[in-house]
């Protein structure tokens, strides 16, 4: 066993051997196993108590009936029937395919856009702490609040967005609406996300940038490359897993995007925005389908997880070569 | 090493703190016990019931405390609040849709005998009030609340844009009858367009101003009105939960054409999500010259110094071609089962019912159900939308209030904005789904849905 008081007793003079021995047994009424497993037993606890226990219990009720709305009614075993209703209906299908359109046109957007303001970024110029300052402002704000002045600022009527396209296209301002026309709400949503999020897309393709050694370039300056061939042939190549990389956390974010969406549009037009999640929120905690959402909270959480495996995988052979 | 001893020694320190804490919050508990959480949502009679409540705080020396939350969460939080046993409420002010549920579920307590006790009737109030808020099942003597604040859907109008001679001439001259309140839709459409986009004090104005928003009850109190006056029935009285045919009845699906009609002639722009505020706002902005909202708001856009007063009319909501029937709102006082103050909480409920409190409430800016104050020779007279809700309260027809409604709404909802908003299929396709939707709520509660 560690002791843990000995060093000290001994140069404590006066004091006798069984004396010694009392105070260090009293000391040791726990032991460093003991102390130890008292610091990590809260926190094993509160994750078996919000992590892995609802998780079960997730699991669990998604084969029952439950519906909180009417807990009156016996708890049925429902077997895979939550899971057949969801796979099998058309509205379940269509809100993935907005959430997929979503995520893919947004992801995409923030790549090209962070990627091309991290290459300018990278250059050092005058006032370039400010403008990097300027440009990481949205991504530090909270969703919440950004699709609340987003709203505002779309405001057909009063809204300064309306008026400015109005300036630039000649189109009266209060002619169209960002956020309730069915063509143009999805391109809303995409929008605001991408400028809320193309500023951490790019401080990640700016640490992939900063990463290359400067030495490549002064070869490829050497041979003489071009800085078009310096781009396809360096920077990009070497900044491919941190775009990758990007991908990655900005898909998984954007698959389960709910508050923004949710105060922007509340999945309107009709259905037009309706994202996964809000599907989800709805079944749950608005129609109070539990066992149904629990089944559809794991087919969101396999297929995620199956995606991000896959992609992990891809990201991991890349890193390789 | 030390390190060790130390945290040794503040490991049972902490552990003497939490104890201690313990025991001081449990004395903080007891010390509470003479006060009483009323939940309701926020808007404005519910300041009047604040200032209602220092009556009953001055004579039963019960505290209160509330617990208002927007309309837009209202549902969300107090369901999960009920749904989950929380102690947050001794009472409250729940919506007429959730009555079943909550009688079902036993959120609420069952109030027969306390009524029988204190002898309070329920036909001392308006009867539509007592089977909206109270009854579960409806039409039968089992009560879970009392009538706490009527309301209705009701019209306001710009009643000084109304009297001006040229508006006048120009209405006359394009329709060949007189600019007034509208009796019927058909009435209502035709005022609306005739303002939409005119000019008034250099000022670019709208027609209407109604109910579209998507995410909670919004479109649905909207359309209604409408489609219950175009013969929209929500069941066969003959055979309940029969929807096929009656729900999607060509006269329903009508109606679901006019609504659409009247939000794409007559609104002001990007009114695609709008509710109550949005309604307010735009009325007050002097933005439209009709506005649908519920009776709640009107004295409070009667007091408002730029659209209030002399500028503001009341009417209503117009009949249809095959009927006169308006979206009933407000809701029922419950005490809530799980609460430790069951008994102050009756004795709330016991004061509140009282008629000179009742008066008091009208007067505050709550809406009264009592028949002793709404009956009242004078009470006609005591406000200027008085009379209009007064009729209003005499053809009222509500949603759903099954265990389900939450799910029948936001069936609705969905459908209905599909249709008139995001322009998606036909009225009588929504509807169709309308129905199937239904059907099988229905079918999970265990309700017999004959299709014919």
């Amino acid at each position: 066993m560690t002791t843990i008081l000995q060093p000290d007793d001994a140069m404590i003079p006066g004091v006798s051997e069984p004396a010694k021995s009392r105070a260090t047994r009293r000391v040791r009424g726990l032991s460093d196993r003991t102390i130890a497993w008292l610091f990590v037993a809260p926190t094993i606890a509160l994750l078996l108590a919000i992590n892995i226990f609802p998780l079960v219990w997730m699991i669990r009720l998604s084969f029952t009936s439950l519906n909180l709305s009417m807990s009156y009614l016996p708890l049925r075993f429902v077997g895979l029937d939550n899971f057949t209703d969801i796979l099998t209906d058309e509205d379940v299908w269509i809100r993935l395919q907005t959430t997929a359109e979503f995520v893919i046109w947004s992801v995409a957007l923030q790549v090209v856009i962070g990627f091309g303001l991290a290459l300018l970024i990278n250059r050092q110029f005058r006032g370039h702490s400010f403008w990097t300052t300027i440009i990481l402002l949205p991504m530090m704000l909270s969703p919440a609040v950004v699709g609340n002045f987003w709203t505002l600022l779309l405001q057909p009527q009063i809204g300064p967005f309306n008026y400015l396209i109005s300036l630039l296209t000649g189109v009266p301002p209060s002619s169209f609406s960002m956020t309730g026309q069915v063509s143009l709400a999805p391109w809303t949503i995409v929008l605001v996300d991408t400028w809320m999020w193309a500023p951490y897309v790019m401080l990640i393709c700016l640490a992939g940038l900063r990463s290359i050694p400067d030495y490549i370039y002064e070869a490829a300056e050497v041979d003489r490359a071009s800085p078009w061939r310096q781009f396809w042939s360096i920077t990009l190549p070497m900044t491919v897993p941190f775009l990758m990389l990007a991908v990655l956390f900005r898909a998984i974010e954007n698959f389960k995007m709910f508050d923004m969406v949710n105060l922007l549009t509340s999945g309107g037009p009709g259905s037009t925005t309706e994202l996964v999640s809000i599907t989800l929120k709805r079944a749950a905690f608005e129609k109070w389908r539990t066992g149904y959402s629990s089944a559809l909270a794991i087919i969101l959480f396999v297929t995620v997880f199956g995606a991000a495996n896959i992609y992990v995988k891809a990201l991991n052979k890349v890193k390789q070569r | 090493m030390r390190t060790f001893n130390w945290l040794r020694s503040s490991t049972a320190t902490t552990v003497l703190g939490a104890a201690l804490l313990g025991i001081f919050d449990g004395g903080e508990a007891a010390a509470q016990s003479k006060q009483l959480t009323l939940c309701w949502a926020a808007w404005d009679p519910a300041n009047a019931l604040v200032e209602l409540g220092k009556d009953f705080t001055k004579q039963s020396g019960i505290e209160m405390k509330y617990e208002f939350v927007p309309w837009t969460s209202y549902a969300d939080r107090f369901l999960n609040e009920l749904n989950s046993h929380g102690k947050l409420c001794d009472l409250i002010i729940g919506d007429s849709q959730w009555i079943g549920g909550a009688a079902e579920n036993k959120w609420y307590v069952k109030l027969n005998d306390f009524f029988d006790k204190e002898k309070i009737s329920m036909n001392d109030f308006v009867p539509a009030t007592v089977v909206g808020y109270s009854q579960w099942p409806k039409n039968s003597p089992n009560y879970w609340a009392l009538p706490a604040m009527a309301d209705a859907v009701g019209w306001t109008y710009r009643k000084d844009w109304f009297s001006r001679p040229e508006i006048q001439s120009a209405f006359k001259a394009k329709y060949g009858r007189d600019l007034a309140p509208p009796k019927t839709y058909d009435e209502l459409k035709q005022i609306a367009e005739f303002f939409q986009g005119r000019e008034i004090d250099g000022k670019k104005v709208y027609g209407a101003y109604i109910f579209t928003e998507r995410g909670s009850e919004g479109i649905t109190m909207g359309v209604t009105n409408v489609l219950y006056n175009y013969g929209f029935s929500y069941d066969n009285p003959k055979k309940p939960y029969q929807m096929q045919g009656i729900v999607n009845s060509p006269e329903a699906a009508k109606g679901l054409e006019f609504y659409k009609e009247l939000y794409k002639c007559c609104t002001a722009p990007g009114m695609t999500n709008a509710y109550m505020q949005e309604g307010l706002d735009a009325f007050k902005s002097g933005q439209v010259a009709l506005q649908m909202n519920w009776f709640a708001f009107f004295p409070g856009l009667y007091k408002d110094p730029n659209v209030g007063g002399d500028k503001i009319g009341f009417f209503v909501n117009p009949a249809g071609p095959n009927g006169h029937f308006t979206q009933l709102g407000g809701q029922g006082i419950s005490v809530v089962a799980t609460s430790d103050r069951k008994d102050d909480a009756l004795a709330y409920i016991k004061w509140f019912a009282q008629p000179a409190v009742q008066q008091k409430w009208w007067q505050l800016g709550g809406y009264s159900a009592l028949k002793a104050v709404v009956d009242a020779p004078d009470f006609p007279k005591s406000a200027a939308f008085a009379p209009q809700f007064l009729e209003s309260m005499g053809i009222v027809k509500d949603f759903w209030a099954e265990p389900s409604y939450a799910q029948l709404l936001l069936d609705m909802q969905k459908r209905v904005h599909d249709y008139v908003v995001a322009d998606k299929g036909t009225a009588q396709q929504a509807l169709d789904l309308l129905v199937k939707d239904w059907t099988k709520v229905f079918k999970e509660q265990g309700k017999q849905v004959a299709s014919q």
